[in-house]
């Protein structure tokens, strides 16, 4: 069975290195060595992260314990966790400038 | 903190006290204009490297001075032991200020004018003549013992996946941690690459002060991107992060800072400036290899550690980088490319210390003049200085 790498007691979502069918099982392995099984509801490439606890839209997204983004659809235990799902709320030159357009139509 | 042992490398000692892992001529153009005649000198010479950059002309005064600044420190990093100075003769860069200055380092140094000597080909003849007596003199020098408190490392983490997070870079963050507590200088930057970390960065400032300029470098560079009016995905992290699991700039980051280890951090300084003192420093630095590891060796980096989990192999002229990968698989499809497979981190098939201490070592070996992957195939033009504005 895969590991999927739990960094961090506060992380809803944990890591593979290994490419996982959707389907099949993987064992959650935090860093004291505890683990669980856990379905996995997707295909995972290699590196890429799982959701282990399901994530509302707008909700923090956390690995390493700290915060990497926001959910951007309903996420459920078990699904892949990336770009098409979540987002960055750094570096948003997108956000600013419709600020910014806003701001001017007043 | 006990360190009994005394770590030693065998380096070139310079006038100004500095130590070379490496004893080059550098063949260095004022301006890009003149790139064909500076890799002709070098292809036809041995022991030269070619600072081949793209400026020096039609920028800013405060780019220009930029540039000038980089080329100076370039040929006072230890690595070089003597310079070459190649000029068109009209461009921006003060090149009379630039020689006065590498000459004050008691290094051998000359001068060739491309427009003065009637062009390309006479001034291809007349350079490798000039570098052919440089090179006669530096090959003099001999290598000698000195502690590692000698050695600036710089650090950097290119090509990066999930597992540069979890392997390459803890590996170096144990290796900078050592190198800091035996007394040596550590820099690291990418600034761009702390958006998202930057709170765990300040928290190792040595003062509120130096947490302050953290942020405001930070800040600084977010704008950068943030005034261009997209989100900067893709740009940061890139098209390769986001395939090998890097979802977001701030999972790149806290990843990537890994790489610094844990010691204080002493200060923040500005891309052209050289470290005020011993331990760790953040050099304000962009991303993308060629300009980071330029800007390591303008803060005189005698060696470069490069973390990699996609499979980066870009190599510097004058400074020795040694790559350690974080993705095993990678390690296997490209170890003519790669030095240490710290992908065996990410299996659990060695521990942090093991992989850390074979690092140490290699360092130690390198700087004494071993060969590492890229430098055996010539992999070593990777460079350009940064600048901040247009091109004009």
């Amino acid at each position: 069975m895969v590991n999927a790498i739990k960094l961090h007691d506060s992380d809803n979502v944990a890591s593979v290195f290994d490419l996982v069918k959707a389907g099949s099982t993987v064992l959650v392995v935090d860093k004291k060595g505890n683990s669980y099984e856990l379905k996995v509801s997707d295909d995972i490439p290699y590196g890429h992260k799982i959701a282990i606890e399901e994530i509302a839209v707008g909700q923090q997204v956390t690995k390493y314990g700290e915060e990497i983004g926001l959910a951007t659809a309903v996420i459920s235990v078990g699904q892949h966790v990336h770009i098409h799902n979540i987002e960055s709320i750094r570096g948003r030159g997108d956000w600013a400038k419709a600020e910014t357009e806003k701001g001017a139509e007043k | 903190m006990s360190n009994d042992k005394q770590y030693t490398f065998m380096g070139y000692v310079r006038k100004d006290g500095k130590v070379g892992t490496r004893n080059y001529v550098a063949i260095l153009p004022a301006v890009v204009c003149v790139s064909e005649v500076v890799e002709s000198i070098v292809h036809n010479t041995n022991m030269t490297q070619g600072i081949i950059h793209h400026q020096g002309c039609c920028q800013t005064p405060p780019d220009l001075e930029r540039t000038t600044e980089c080329l100076i420190k370039i040929g006072q990093n230890p690595n070089v032991g003597a310079i070459l100075i190649v000029s068109l003769g009209c461009e921006g860069v003060d090149t009379d200020r630039l020689e006065a200055e590498l000459r004050a380092t008691g290094k051998p140094v000359d001068r060739i004018n491309v427009q003065e000597l009637g062009g390309t080909s006479r001034s291809i003849q007349v350079g490798m003549d000039k570098a052919q007596a440089l090179i006669r003199e530096v090959a003099q020098m001999q290598r000698t013992e000195v502690d590692i408190s000698h050695l600036t490392m710089g650090i950097k983490c290119g090509a990066s996946d999930t597992t540069s997070g979890i392997g390459s870079n803890p590996v170096i963050g144990y290796v900078a941690d050592k190198i800091v507590d035996l007394g040596g200088t550590v820099m690291f930057g990418e600034t761009t690459e702390f958006i998202g970390a930057e709170h765990i960065l300040q928290r190792r400032a040595k003062t509120p002060e130096i947490a302050n300029e953290i942020q405001h470098i930070v800040t600084r560079m977010e704008d950068r991107a943030k005034a261009i009016g997209v989100d900067m995905r893709k740009g940061q992290p890139t098209p390769g992060n986001i395939k090998g699991g890097l979802s977001t700039i701030e999972e790149k980051s806290l990843g990537a800072i890994v790489k610094s280890g844990t010691r204080t951090i002493e200060g923040v300084i500005e891309y052209t400036d050289v470290p005020k003192g011993k331990g760790l420093w953040i050099k304000d630095s962009p991303g993308r290899e060629i300009e980071l590891m330029s800007g390591m060796a303008v803060g005189g980096a005698q060696v470069i550690l490069f973390s990699t989990g996609r499979g980066a192999p870009q190599g510097f002229p004058v400074v020795p980088v040694i790559k350690i990968c974080g993705n095993p698989l990678t390690y296997e499809r490209m170890n003519h490319d790669m030095d240490i497979n710290a992908g065996l981190l990410t299996t659990g098939e060695r521990s942090l210390e093991d992989i850390g201490e074979e690092v140490f070592e290699m360092l130690l070996s390198v700087a004494s003049g071993e060969v590492t992957k890229g430098e055996a195939i010539k992999y070593n033009k990777s460079m350009d200085f940064y600048m901040l504005g247009p091109v004009i």
